[in-house]
């Protein structure tokens, strides 16, 4: 990014936010291990992981404030690791 | 690179030498897996992933799309430093420790972890080396992004780039999927965590689903770029217009993105879900759809053309018919119920060396024989190179054709002795890994003395219309003296 470019500045408050969000999720996702999902254990604990890891890419690396092709670009790959996982949970939850 | 394939040939033979005859001819079974597990890493990992990117992708790719360079060179030379440093950790593991790995280039678990071997140099080396592959991979990509001469759009980058582009894709996204799996297995040895131990709660399969996501992408790492220079060589040899470019270009992503998802194709029977056996079985069948779409762009390229008969089209020509022996062979692993009987016999390794081999290989060839007078600035004998390809085609079909036979009727891969009633075809197919290396010596060693004392080649000796051709040869540093434009009505392919 060339210097003259204007950055972003995001305010603390909304990084607080984030951050308490976050924390939220950490125990949500310890704390529904004490229910009992079986086989879909492993796909809450992802569930709770991406949308942390969205929160995480979004704000505090700047994707939503970066040109929407870097957004897209990411977006295509979580699709794609969606898709994996997808066809993988085909094995594992027929067993 | 050449040495590396030089003694993976040679384990190649050697394992041939022992199928001769029924018992122990020249080696046991523990040096037998150790020997086709070198050879698989080897042929694999340092020669096939890596081969036409890192050859004629770094030389050719930035003068296909008129660049004077790709992206990042200097992340280019880091590439083929952490290949090296990857190939000498991956051959280390045969030199000290407990003995070679034997558990073929797969690594299964349990085994890799069981096993008293040397396991862990070999993993940590096809690791390192997964780095080299993806370094490579964005490279491409953003040169393809970025450096494309003024007037060459999207739709007018020769074929094999677009390849390279596809392949570039699946190097970035696929590999880091091996590595944390290579990971997974180094900490399960040292560590005993208990990702892949049924003792521990961990799930064998697991290990076969990760390093499959990677390892099926990554036969179309090796396959798509060999389709590429096939894409080259034809519309050249016809001097006529590729039949449907577009179709072309629409095959290879198409195969690059579906071909994530059949990678169950490897795990038919090995316990998992039969809903995904089905789901898995449909996907490859679909994924083999957009391979034959090229074979018929390529056929109709060559319908009525005005067709000139040397080395490099005896190539294309010759990869053709194995390609599409190897890939009719998957369509009979790809379903089901043959694959049951089939799977881990002989048929599997007439499969894949039909298509790495024969595909992967042979384009190689075909484009060191296309690339070779603008690489070296020589010509090389043509009588020689004919002469070399017609004994090690003929040779590679005795070799690979007789496994389809032993696999049917039951001989299983990865064994150093057989039943008696195997012997006759095991003795054709050896015979024809001697041909086949004769003539491959042959082809080889024609290069060489033609890349010294060859005629001065011109700057484009089989009228071709890529940028390339506008070139003195062998280029110069920066290929270009001036960026060159591309006007309206100029494109890759462009005959009159
Ligand atoms: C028409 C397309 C293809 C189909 C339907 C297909 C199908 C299959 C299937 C079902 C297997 C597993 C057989 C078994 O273990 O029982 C297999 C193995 C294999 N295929 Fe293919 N394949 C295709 C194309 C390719 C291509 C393009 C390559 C490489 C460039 C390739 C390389 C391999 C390799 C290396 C193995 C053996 C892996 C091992 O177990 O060591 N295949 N194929
Ligand atoms: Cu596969």
């Amino acid at each position: 990014m060339s210097s003259e470019e204007k950055h972003h500045i995001v305010s603390y408050k909304t990084y607080l936010f984030i951050l308490l969000g976050l924390i939220t999720l950490t125990l949500l996702s310890v704390g529904i291990t004490n229910i009992e999902l079986r086989e879909y254990t492993v796909a809450a604990a992802l569930i709770f992981a991406a949308i942390k890891s969205y929160f995480v890419l979004y704000y505090f690396m700047h994707l939503k404030y970066d040109k929407p092709l870097y957004r897209r670009m990411a977006m295509f790959v979580f699709l794609l690791f969606f898709a994996v996982l997808f066809v993988t949970f085909i094995d594992y939850v027929n067993r | 690179m050449m040495a590396l394939f030089i003694v993976g040939l040679s384990l190649g033979l050697a394992m041939k030498f022992e199928l001769l005859a029924p018992g122990k001819t020249i080696m046991g079974a523990q040096d037998y897996n150790a020997t086709f597990t070198l050879h698989g890493i080897i042929m694999i990992f340092l020669i096939v992933v890596p081969g036409l990117p890192a050859v004629f992708g770094n030389f050719f790719l930035p003068i296909l799309i008129g660049a004077k360079d790709v992206a990042f060179p200097k992340l280019n030379l880091l590439s083929w430093w952490i290949y090296i440093v990857g190939a000498t950790i991956a051959i280390s593991s045969q030199f000290f420790g407990d003995g070679p790995p034997d558990t073929g280039w797969t690594f299964y678990a349990p085994y890799s972890f069981k096993t008293g071997t040397n396991m862990l140099p070999a993993v940590l080396g096809a690791f390192v080396l997964g780095f080299s592959s993806i370094v490579t991979g964005l490279n491409f990509i953003v040169t393809i992004h970025r450096l494309r001469c003024p007037g060459m759009g999207w739709f007018k980058m020769p074929l094999f780039v677009w390849s390279l582009y596809g392949t570039a894709w699946i190097q970035l996204l696929a590999t880091p999927i091996v590595g944390i799996t290579l990971v997974m297995v180094i900490l399960e040895r040292t560590l005993n965590i208990g990702f892949f131990d049924p003792a521990l709660g961990g799930d064998p399969i697991l290990y076969q689903h990760l390093f499959w996501i990677y390892s099926h992408p990554a036969v179309y790492i090796m396959i798509l770029p060999a389709m590429g220079v096939i894409s080259e060589i034809i519309p050249t040899f016809s001097q006529k217009h590729i039949f449907g470019y577009k179709a072309i270009i629409i095959s290879t992503m198409a195969i690059a993105f579906v071909g994530y998802f059949v990678w169950g194709h490897h795990m038919f029977t090995s316990g998992m879900s039969g809903t995904a056996l089905y789901t898995f079985s449909l996907l490859t069948f679909l994924v083999a759809i957009p391979s034959a779409i090229k074979v018929f762009n390529w056929v109709a390229t060559l319908h009525k053309a005005s067709i000139n008969l040397k080395t490099p089209l005896y190539w294309a020509l010759a990869f053709m018919f194995v390609f599409m022996v190897g890939g009719l062979s998957g369509m009979a692993l790809g379903a089901l119920a043959t694959d049951v009987y089939l799977h881990d016999t002989a048929f599997v390794v007439g499969h894949f060396h039909y298509i790495v081999f024969g595909g992967t290989g042979f384009a190689f060839l075909g484009a060191m024989h296309y690339w070779f007078p603008k690489m070296y600035g020589r010509m090389y004998d043509a009588q020689w190179a004919n002469t070399g390809l017609v004994i090690m085609f003929i040779g590679f079909n005795a070799l690979y054709a007789p496994m389809f036979y032993l696999g049917m009727i039951g001989m299983p891969r990865r064994y150093f002795d057989y039943l008696p009633q195997f012997h006759a075809a095991n003795i054709l197919s050896t015979m024809g890994s001697w041909v086949m290396a004769t003539g491959f010596f042959i082809v080889l060693i024609n290069l060489i003395r033609s890349s010294r004392n060859g005629a001065p080649a011109e700057v484009d000796p089989w009228h071709g219309k890529t940028l390339e051709w506008t070139v003195p040869s062998p280029p110069p540093v920066l290929n270009f003296d001036e960026i060159p434009t591309l006007g309206e009505d100029d494109g890759p392919y462009e005959y009159k």
